[in-house]
């Protein structure tokens, strides 16, 4: 990358063209950090000092004060400390797991043949189906997914071989999972809803006290399957850009197919492995619909937090501004490392396809 | 052989290890999701003491957005179109003559088959965007106004997106402050941003008010023209997606090779020629993959309208998603999934004519 960066610059940028390139670049920049710079002042206003405005400058046009920021983490320290937590706790467990799950897939499906039957993928249909339909007629949900089960794998033992035909390759498979992000969130969300809580009834009927809703696992759980495909997406052109000799190779050494994933494929996508977990991290970080639906006081993230300042008296600008403000801190380092992996031509690979 | 020993099958299930977890978790989270809301979108919700009931009516949570008193919201009201109206419906006329001409030469009496169902609801499509907008007394409804979100503001985040990172490509100094500048409004939370844009679109107290002040618009209300406020979200939502178009395109031009640039500039292509014949085919395999990733997310557009202008004046700027939530609010959870349901149908409908367009078209 480096000599490619040299070769360029022997054909440079004339300074006509630099001093246009500065202006617009300069021009957008300042697009951007403008609405930026607004929130950070806003966060130090009284609220006369918005409501009278429009004021520009600290200490010329207005007098900067502390309030929000004291009542964000004083009056209301405990809650802000908590949502913030949860905030970071889901989102870097949520990605972790969404990240590793995802790369294993997006392996697999890169170096193994995979032919499901047509057949058996409508059977599943067919018994989830039956699954709904009978929970709907009121037999109990986990009666009825349990039914729906077991006369699939009764299925699957005896139909699979001998009358389904055709089969399905790994660009199906793929295609399957990053299909899963066409379908609109307000079409699932609901019915994730339902599904915790279900899940949360029938452990109350079990006898065990296990909550589900306005938890961690519930929020952890939709972000990986939200964000799954787009792992797969990213990291299987990752994988595909690396030759397979590597592993014929470590093959021949006497090593199994674990030890030669772990040793010798992954560190080489390390830098893919980085630019897919911040993109996914950011995804998590500000996501709102999913944490709306499935979370009440215990697990609020922060961007509900953002919006429960719209309150009866009218959005509360200051508070607004002080919770985005320590909402992008985090985010801005996330901008600095992902730039660097970019710099180095390292998320080459994922545009390639 | 001898016996497989219980290493040596532990190493032949890998390619199932590796795949199944994922599987299992799109399966349980969003395929069973899935199936449940086709369920949901074909009842009601009752409350009957103390509890809620759901009945089974069929398909009358569509047909109440589509034919029922709920049309005018989704669709809007259509009219006869005006002269530039005329002239568009021409166009995609003549537009659908020719694709399926063209596919019933090349592929045959198949080809054609599979291309006039898609041409078809694409045209419907178009005529419905013309009869609402280009119209004398038309009005689009949410279905209408998420498509020109979706068309205007990802052509308006590639075109951008585009021209920023062949910019930020060049030798420049200081050229990762930009970038890293330039990637700041993708990772502000959709709420934040909402907020932010209604603060500084503020006619009254915001930071343009000199602006309206020069062009002499004070006081004025942009958030009781439907249009103005149709362009109020638009430019928050192109704020915020260009980072992403920009961000994949540096990655993609910096992975070109020079030497076929070097060689053109030895043969004396000016820079256009250059751009043209060179760098756009180089960048078009990315391109297509991430306008189509781009298409799909920007149909989910939800927080921005919320926030900005609450879906209003009256529902001028509500999208799909936010009419589904807007009703789901009202309790009408089958109402909401029949919506969300429509929704898919459309992206799926838009995201397939754009792939077999781009394939068509663009990949060679």
């Amino acid at each position: 990358m480096n000599t490619l960066f040299k070769k360029k610059s022997s054909f440079g940028v004339s300074p006509i063209g630099a001093v246009l390139s500065y202006l617009i670049l300069g021009f957008w920049a300042f697009l951007i950090l403008f609405p930026l710079y607004w929130i950070a002042i806003t966060s130090f206003k009284e609220p006369d000092a918005v409501n009278n405005g429009p004021f520009y400058i600290p200490f010329v046009d207005f007098e900067p004060s502390l309030h929000a920021w004291k009542y964000i983490f004083g009056t209301e320290g405990t809650g802000t400390i908590t949502k913030f937590t949860n905030t970071v706790g889901v989102s870097l467990i949520s990605t972790f797991v969404a990240v590793s799950l995802g790369t294993l897939a997006a392996y697999a499906l890169s170096r193994y043949t995979y032919n499901p039957k047509v057949g058996t993928v409508w059977t599943f249909v067919g018994c989830m189906g039956l699954a709904i339909a009978l929970g709907a007629m009121g037999i109990g949900w986990m009666l009825a997914i349990a039914v729906a089960l077991v006369l699939f794998i009764i299925s699957l033992l005896t139909l699979s071989r001998r009358v389904f035909k055709k089969s399905l390759d790994n660009g199906n498979i793929a295609f399957w999972l990053i299909s899963q992000r066409i379908m609109p969130p307000i079409a699932s969300v609901i019915p994730i809803y339902f599904f915790f809580q279900a899940a949360q009834n029938a452990f109350k009927d079990a006898g065990l006290e296990i909550k589900l809703i306005d938890t961690w696992f519930a929020l952890i759980l939709s972000y990986v399957a939200a964000n799954l495909p787009i792992v797969v997406w990213l990291m299987r052109d990752y994988f595909d850009g690396i030759p397979k000799e590597l592993e014929e190779s470590a093959a021949i050494d006497g090593a199994n197919r674990y030890v030669t994933f772990f040793q010798v494929v992954l560190p080489l996508v390390v830098p893919g492995l980085v630019a897919t977990f911040l993109f996914v991290l950011v995804f998590a970080w500000n996501e709102y619909l999913l944490a709306l639906f499935l979370t009440n006081a215990n697990s609020q993230t922060m961007p509900l937090f953002v919006s429960a300042q719209n309150a009866t008296r009218g959005p509360q600008w200051w508070y607004l501004s002080v919770l985005v403000l320590i909402m992008i801190v985090p985010v801005i380092g996330i901008a600095i490392v992902l730039e660097r992996y970019i710099a180095r031509g390292l998320l080459v690979g994922a545009v390639k396809g | 052989m001898s016996r497989p020993t219980f290493l040596d099958r532990i190493d032949r299930a890998a390619p199932a290890v590796f795949l199944l977890p994922a599987v299992l978790i799109v399966l349980l989270m969003s395929i069973f999701p899935l199936v449940l809301s086709i369920y949901l979108s074909m009842s009601r919700l009752r409350f009957e003491a103390g509890k809620t009931v759901l009945d089974f009516v069929g398909f009358d949570n569509y047909a109440k957005f589509l034919f029922g008193n709920e049309q005018s919201v989704l669709i809007g009201t259509l009219s006869t179109p005006t002269w530039v109206g005329w002239l568009f419906l021409a166009a995609a006329m003549a537009w659908a003559v020719y694709s399926l001409i063209r596919s019933a030469r090349v592929e045959g009496i198949g080809g054609l088959l599979s291309n006039l169902l898609n041409t078809l609801l694409l045209f419907g499509l178009i005529y419905l965007a013309i009869s609402t907008i280009f119209s004398q007394s038309g009005r689009p409804g949410a279905l209408v106004v998420t498509m020109i979100y979706v068309i205007v503001g990802v052509t308006m985040q590639y075109l951008i997106g585009l021209g920023l990172a062949m910019l930020c490509t060049q030798q420049l100094k200081g050229r990762r402050f930009f970038r890293i500048v330039f990637l700041l409004p993708m990772m502000i939370t959709p709420v934040g941003v909402g907020y932010l844009f209604r603060m500084l679109a503020d006619t009254n107290k915001g930071p343009l008010v000199p602006f309206w002040d020069v062009i002499g618009a004070s006081g004025f209300t942009w958030a009781n023209l439907p249009w103005g406020a149709r362009t109020a979200v638009m430019i928050g939502d192109i704020w915020q997606w260009t980072p992403f178009m920009f961000i994949v395109l540096v990655a993609a031009l910096e992975a070109q090779g020079v030497e076929p640039i070097e060689a053109a500039m030895v043969d004396g292509a000016n820079s256009w020629q250059i751009f043209w014949n060179i760098t756009v085919p180089a960048i078009t395999p990315a391109s297509i993959t991430l306008i189509l990733i781009r298409l799909i997310e920007a149909f989910k557009i939800i927080d921005l309208p919320n926030i900005l202008t609450n879906g209003g004046p009256g529902t001028a700027t509500e999208t799909m998603t936010l009419y589904a939530y807007r009703i789901w609010r009202a309790t009408d959870i089958g109402g909401s999934a029949a919506l969300a349901y429509l929704l898919l149908i459309l992206v799926t409908i838009v995201a397939t004519a754009y792939a077999t367009f781009a394939r068509k078209n663009l990949s060679n």
